[in-house]
């Protein structure tokens, strides 16, 4: 890719016995929003160290906006701004204080950049002489967003911003994304939540410190290997307990009101037929698109 | 059915601020209770004073029929609880977690052994028994969350997002501990974030600035909302909210 402004090479990292990173490559184009997705201890968080200079790798390559992430790590820190998924900003400077200080640290001023930060900090102005501290967990999000902005960066990390936070300030969290990268920035965010895939211009899906598949949400749905059916009766739990009994049956798992239901022949005859349920109602299968989280199951399962 | 939960203008200030305003509710005895809100809407307090760690300013809950309020020591011993947040010692062995959470909650001292084998081989942990449990993976760790705090039967067990960050699979294995928990006639009182679990439950609340919004089962909610599903269902109840998340 020759618009590439990240690149990884082989990267490993491992702490004592555990392997956390295995042989990453990525590469991320200028200007994408790009989502890495896997749950809590797939290696999301050491790999975002890494590509911020924070950790170094124990070996492979990795090259940020034409930097290498040791050699040139003073300069590639001026460049890049990085929201750990941890609260890190001074839980004892104001909302405005700690706004100053960032910019200040990056020899810049919240005036010089403010127009990058405003449909975010706007929110929580109002507070702006609380302390970091005191603020609520949506407040200090939107605080930590505005302050790993301020030195305007050419390419954002954030790690994690939506865990824990509620599905309507995700949604605004997201739409604020949007139009970060309409300025032009480039951005690499993490996230448990596989229904925020679909909001990227291309994810990776890891685990296990392994890239399972990295494309736009709609290839990796569309290789998706099975036919996915749905299945839904007053007693899904019971229903489920009968299909994983089936020999005909793969996979049989619980998806909101739905099950969705992998057959091992690809054409089962149970989408003709139908099975029973306990209370002796049909139960119909109805094939389906499967959704990111469905090929997630699929990949891990492999 | 016999109710478990029952609450009655349950209200809750701190200062000026009505965190809890007036929320009436029961729960009866075996369902999966789904608590939902916003971030701030007031789940948490509303939670904590359930379980009998905080005290009500006005209006009156009944939880495994003791009152919350005079009666909070018995509240707290007919109860579980986990959150995502805190639940074991990291620094602790994994039989070690299980000792400490059983002689906390008064399981008899000649048992304890026998429900530690019976619990990590449920759970498929059998041989971890030794290990520390900040060395386990999340999802392992939540399952064995879940475990202890019903390792003395409680009459309910309040869950407060307890999959949150954890993988799909887990995630569901998770949900369908759950489901075997209240089989066997425990009641479930769960808040979370994934709007699929919130189809899992047999009944759903929806809190908005403090009050109880909508409450009924995922099916008539949808209904109700003329919604596709319970993530439309929420963002149309929650975007009302007029509270800032303070």
């Amino acid at each position: 890719m020759d618009n590439a402004i990240l690149k990884c090479l082989s990267i490993n990292k491992r702490y004592g016995d555990v392997q956390a990173l295995t042989n990453i490559d990525l590469t991320v184009k200028k200007g994408e929003l790009f989502g890495l997705i896997g749950p809590d201890g797939a290696g999301k968080t050491s790999l975002f160290r890494i590509l911020t200079s924070l950790l170094p790798a124990d070996s492979g390559t990795a090259v940020v906006n034409g930097l290498d992430v040791e050699k040139d790590f003073r300069e590639l820190r001026r460049q890049i701004g990085y929201m750990p998924g941890r609260f890190s900003l001074y839980q004892d400077l104001s909302v405005e204080e700690n706004l100053n200080f960032f910019a200040t640290i990056f020899n810049t001023t919240v005036k010089e950049n403010y127009h990058l930060v405003s449909d975010i900090y706007r929110h929580i102005e109002p507070f702006k002489n609380r302390r970091a501290g005191k603020l609520s967990g949506g407040m200090k999000q939107k605080l930590a967003l505005s302050c790993a902005l301020i030195h305007k960066p050419t390419v954002l990390f954030l790690d994690e911003p939506t865990t824990g936070v509620d599905p309507v300030s995700r949604k605004e969290f997201w739409e604020m994304l949007k139009n970060l990268k309409e300025q032009g920035i480039t951005i690499i965010v993490s996230t448990p939540y596989m229904d925020e895939a679909g909001l990227c211009d291309r994810i990776a899906l890891i685990q296990h410190g392994k890239m399972l598949s990295v494309e736009t949400p709609d290839r990796i749905t569309a290789q998706f290997p099975h036919k996915l059916y749905r299945a839904e009766s007053k007693n899904n739990y019971a229903l489920l307990g009968a299909l994983r009994q089936n020999p005909e049956v793969k996979s049989a798992y619980m998806f909101g009101e739905y099950l969705h239901v992998v057959f091992k022949d690809k054409l089962p005859h149970y989408d003709e037929t139908n099975s029973k349920s306990e209370d002796n109602t049909q139960i119909v299968f109805n094939e389906i698109e499967p959704c990111i989280e469905d090929c997630f199951i699929a990949l891990m399962n492999e | 059915m016999s109710i478990v939960i029952e609450t009655q203008e349950l209200t809750k200030k701190f200062g000026a601020f009505t965190a809890v305003d007036h929320i009436s509710f029961s729960v009866e005895k075996g369902e999966i209770f789904g608590f939902l809100g916003a971030n701030g809407a007031g789940k948490t307090t509303a939670m904590r004073m359930l379980c009998g760690l905080s005290k009500p300013t006005s209006g009156k809950g009944f939880v495994a029929g003791y009152n919350i309020e005079k009666e909070s020591e018995m509240v707290k011993k007919n109860i579980g609880y986990m959150s995502q947040k805190f639940s074991l010692y990291e620094d602790l062995k994994v039989w070690e977690n299980i000792r400490l959470y059983a002689g906390i909650y008064g399981v008899d001292g000649k048992l304890i052994p026998r429900k530690t084998d019976e619990t990590l081989s449920k759970i498929g942990l059998s041989g971890e028994k030794n290990s520390m449990v900040k060395e386990l993976p999340l999802g392992w760790k939540q399952k064995l969350a879940f475990s202890v705090a019903i390792l003395h039967e409680p009459r309910i067990v309040f869950l407060d997002e307890p999959t949150g960050g954890v993988d799909p699979i887990t995630r569901r294995q998770f949900w369908e501990m759950i489901y075997e928990a209240t089989e066997r006639g425990i009641t479930v009182f769960v808040t979370t974030h994934y709007m699929d679990e919130a189809e899992y439950c047999s009944r759903v609340s929806i809190m908005v600035d403090g009050r109880i919004d909508a409450l009924d089962t995922p099916h008539n909610l949808r209904t109700q909302f003329s919604a596709q599903n319970m993530d439309e269902v929420f963002r149309r109840l929650a975007r009302k909210a007029k509270r800032m998340d303070t």
